[in-house]
């Protein structure tokens, strides 16, 4: 059943891509494109942008990431969560906040001027993917043996030099998986280059958004689409390998970490407040500002029609939560299954579904919502005016995370009780009805809010799919009217992001609540 | 009913965990499986259970070849080391699981429950959620739950291990008696000398895979015929004597002005109610539990009972 929902939902569609960008008309067009020189540029910025996005979330997450492994308990949990709230926000929304920052601060045009530049771009990556590096690195450095530093301490080393002596050394494997999931996601960004970057800043992604939708170029947008599968592809494989090299964590650390100055925490917390917290700040106090003086004027437009939109905005939020809603059944269904055949099922089909499982997680959404509309739009399957296409693009982008929940949980639970079931009587079927998906219950739930949430927040597949009123989804809704120009549809614009970004928020809550004795969550993080 | 291995071996890679092993339980009997860690007993187990496929043998359950019986039809109850009760059931719901795969009614599922709670000393218990539970009460639990369908044969692997001194010494007193009251045919595996000298009626001496010794504790122990299972065993003093090699336990020794061994005394250690000896003779040095303290570097004559004195072949499999 899930073999059936990938094939013909993600390895179909990508088959189509490869058909029309490579073979369909020969290799001459694809020649042609690559020799031109704005293909060129594109690759080149989508490279660079993505190294310098790399970097600089590197070097403001790691002191924070040194400040997160020492704290404990309760403050660990929510500076964690708080750090966490950028990552899952929608790109929309992370666009639409620095929109508001840019509008508020005056950085649109003049001397300092933010909006349309690459800045723009590189400090709405830094913003999403701080928390990948904090989390990542922060929870393998916690794992860490640290009597190992009090050694090096009593050795006569400084502070810093047993940072760089002792300690950086042994983070080498997170930092590096850490950089390339931070790669990969600058890398593969759409919505936020979409918006930010302005019409003359292109990546790949939204280069193939730019010929396939605005220009009707699908041969082209085949060959970029192509171009992008193999790149990630070749990323994955790096993640994976680096993954494999990754040190088992040295269980419980035996002793605290040494204590950081006071100065260093409260500079980090202050940068942490301002990169992460100001742009969402920024928004909410955008959406009430009306005129000279504050209101709700701007949520009580979102009831209004207006010309750029095809329904209401409330409309739109209504079509998302039903989305997400079915989204998310289709997503626990198959990835469910999956998750059992990766952790129970014979070694060769096991691997198959977990490489099967893992490429649409880092694959982007564009290319999934690219090869949707060019392979699901004729017969045998037309689905492109169908409902049920906007549900299932973002079941796709949803079960990976519903997979990658599931599949530590299932693998956590002792073989021994499972052997115990067995002997008591209980059939295979039984010991995984009885045994492991009551257990895995609450991986369940977390896998299921990841999906929500995507679902949500889900932009880049969607902008591909035929729009009719009934499939406006909020994403889109807000990506439309953030684009045009105008004081009272930016309000609207802000008003609605607010509300998705609250709709997610409560998603994502629920899966920190959820998490106490399960560690899925971490397992999603560690594995991305 | 009789569980039969014949010639079962096991082999993982490079490792040979089990090694043309047979063995044959009939009805009501308790055998004990000794081994130290890592010499396939517990693989043994599995096997039995249908856990583990035997790369070659057959495990016969009443003369037929039960190669295609999947474990949960071989009605057989197993208790692990660490208790492995389902976290997602309380008390009840874990004793009455194997009830509710056989297909019995709610009513009778609880009174066999109430029943087997009482039989090992946890009357009441039937609503504790498992995580509030001690370790020793865990695996009372366990047990309980691995007799409650009535298995024809019981496999414990190594339950009592995970469990404090004094707690594993009262489980391993009380489980014959559970044990016989249930009527329950068992094969137990431990690397405990103590615990399987109290419990079997039969024991089995592994090592590295092999079957070394079978039978009744008290003679395995009076002649364990190779220096391995010697070794094992804890005997102390073998020694050699012409062609061949004896096993001279330390019980065997007595304080005598006419004993016929002569040696001088290397240090002798207050123990309670015995004093140990450790004295150099011509037969190299020996190790005595004596009653009277002697002082170092005394000259010592011990009277030594032939009949505390095993004759070893001189062929063993693990030297």
């Amino acid at each position: 059943m899930p073999a059936v929902f990938l094939a013909v939902f993600f390895v179909y569609p990508a088959g189509a891509i490869l058909w029309r960008g490579l073979f369909s008309e020969g290799f001459g067009p694809m020649s042609d494109l690559f020799a031109s020189s704005r293909t060129r540029g594109v690759l080149w910025f989508t490279v660079w942008q993505a190294l310098a996005s790399t970097a600089i979330t590197l070097v403001a997450a790691l002191p924070a990431a040194a400040v997160v492994t020492r704290l404990r308990g309760r403050r660990r949990h929510w500076v964690r969560g708080l750090v966490t709230v950028p990552f899952v926000l929608p790109t929309v929304v992370v666009a639409g906040a620095f929109e508001g920052v840019f509008d508020r601060f005056g950085l649109e045009d003049g001397g300092f001027r933010l909006r349309h530049t690459v800045w723009a771009i590189l400090l709405a990556h830094v913003f999403f993917n701080y928390a990948v590096v904090v989390r990542i690195v922060g929870s393998f450095w916690s794992g860490l043996d640290h009597r190992l530093e009090e050694q090096a301490r009593v050795l006569g080393a400084g502070p810093i030099r047993t940072f760089r002596a002792v300690t950086l050394p042994r983070l080498r494997p997170a930092i590096a998986s850490a950089c390339t999931i931070v790669f990969l996601f600058s890398f593969t960004s759409f919505g936020v280059v979409l918006l930010l970057g302005g019409p003359r800043r292109a990546t790949l992604e939204t280069e193939i958004y730019r010929q396939a939708v605005t220009r009707g170029d699908l041969r082209s947008a085949a060959g970029l689409a192509l171009v992008q599968l193999l790149a990630v592809l070749a990323l994955i494989a790096a993640a994976t390998r680096l993954e494999r090299r990754r040190p088992a964590r040295t269980g419980v650390a035996h002793s605290p970490p040494e204590p950081l100055p006071r100065s260093f925490v409260w500079a980090n917390l202050a940068v942490m407040a301002v990169l992460l917290g100001s742009p969402i700040a920024v928004l909410v106090e955008r959406s009430v500002s009306v005129g000279d003086g504050y209101g709700l004027d701007h949520y009580r437009a979102l009831t209004e029609r207006v010309p750029q939109l095809p329904a209401t905005a409330a409309t739109a939020l209504g079509n998302s939560l039903v989305f997400a809603t079915v989204a998310t059944a289709l997503a626990l269904a198959v990835g469910t299954l999956a998750a059992l055949v990766v952790v129970h099922g014979r070694s060769g089909l096991r691997h198959v579904f977990d490489l099967g499982l893992t490429l649409p997680l880092g694959t982007s959404a564009v290319t999934i919502g690219f090869g949707i509309l060019i392979a699901l739009d004729e017969p045998p399957l037309d689905l492109r005016t169908s409902w049920w296409i906007v549900p299932i693009a973002h079941a796709l982008v949803g079960t990976p995370f519903v997979v990658r929940t599931m599949v530590p949980v299932l693998r956590r639970i002792d073989p021994q009780i499972r052997e115990a079931a067995a002997v008591l009587g209980a059939s295979p079927g039984r010991v995984r009805r009885l045994i492991d998906l009551p257990i895995a219950g609450r991986g369940m739930l977390v896998g299921a809010g990841f999906a929500f949430a995507v679902s949500l927040g889900e932009f880049g597949a969607t902008s591909f799919l035929p729009r009719r009123p009934e499939t406006l989804t909020a994403p889109l809704a807000l990506y439309r009217l953030l684009s045009t120009p105008g004081e009272l549809l930016r309000g609207q614009a802000m008003a609605l992001a607010v509300v998705l970004m609250v709709l997610v928020a409560l998603a994502v809550v629920a899966i920190e609540a959820s998490r106490g004795s399960v560690r899925g969550a971490d397992a999603v993080w560690e594995s991305l | 009913m009789i569980w039969e291995l014949d010639s079962v071996s096991v082999r993982f890679g490079e490792v040979q965990a089990v090694d043309d092993a047979s063995l044959e339980i009939s009805s009501g009997e308790l055998v004990v499986i000794l081994g130290p860690s890592g010499c396939g007993k517990s693989t043994m187990l599995r096997v039995v259970a249908g856990l583990q496929a035997p790369d070659l043998g057959r495990v016969l359950i009443d003369g037929s070849n039960a190669a295609a019986l999947p474990p949960h039809q071989r009605s057989i109850g197993l208790m692990f080391q660490q208790h492995t009760l389902f976290p997602h059931y309380d008390v009840a719901g874990n004793v009455e699981f194997g009830l509710r795969m056989a297909g019995l009614g709610s009513s009778r599922r609880q009174s066999r429950v109430s029943e087997l709670l009482a039989l090992v000393g946890l009357d009441g218990f039937e609503a504790r959620d498992v995580a509030t539970l001690s370790g020793g009460e865990a695996q009372r639990v366990a047990l309980a739950r691995s007799l409650a369908p009535n298995p024809a044969l019981l496999l414990l692997d190594e339950p009592f291990g995970s469990l404090d001194r004094s707690l594993r010494d009262r489980l391993t007193d009380e489980l014959p008696g559970v044990l016989s009251e249930a009527g329950t045919t068992a094969l137990h595996v431990t690397h405990d000398h103590d615990e399987a000298f109290s419990l079997a009626d039969r024991l089995v001496v592994m090592d590295r895979g092999r079957i070394l010794r079978v039978g009744p504790p008290d003679e395995v122990w009076a002649d364990p015929r190779t220096v391995a299972v010697a070794e094992f065993l804890g005997h102390t003093n073998i020694v050699r004597t012409g062609s061949h090699r004896e096993v001279i336990r330390r019980d065997a020794a007595t304080v005598a002005a006419d004993g016929e061994l002569e040696g001088t005394v290397i240090v002798s250690r207050f123990r309670g109610d015995h004093h140990d000896l450790d004295v150099a003779t011509a037969l190299g040095r020996l190790r005595f539990r004596v009653d009277q303290p002697l002082t170092a570097d005394e000259s010592v004559r011990l009277r030594i009972d032939p009949n505390r004195v095993a004759r070893l072949d001189p062929f063993t499999p693990c030297d």
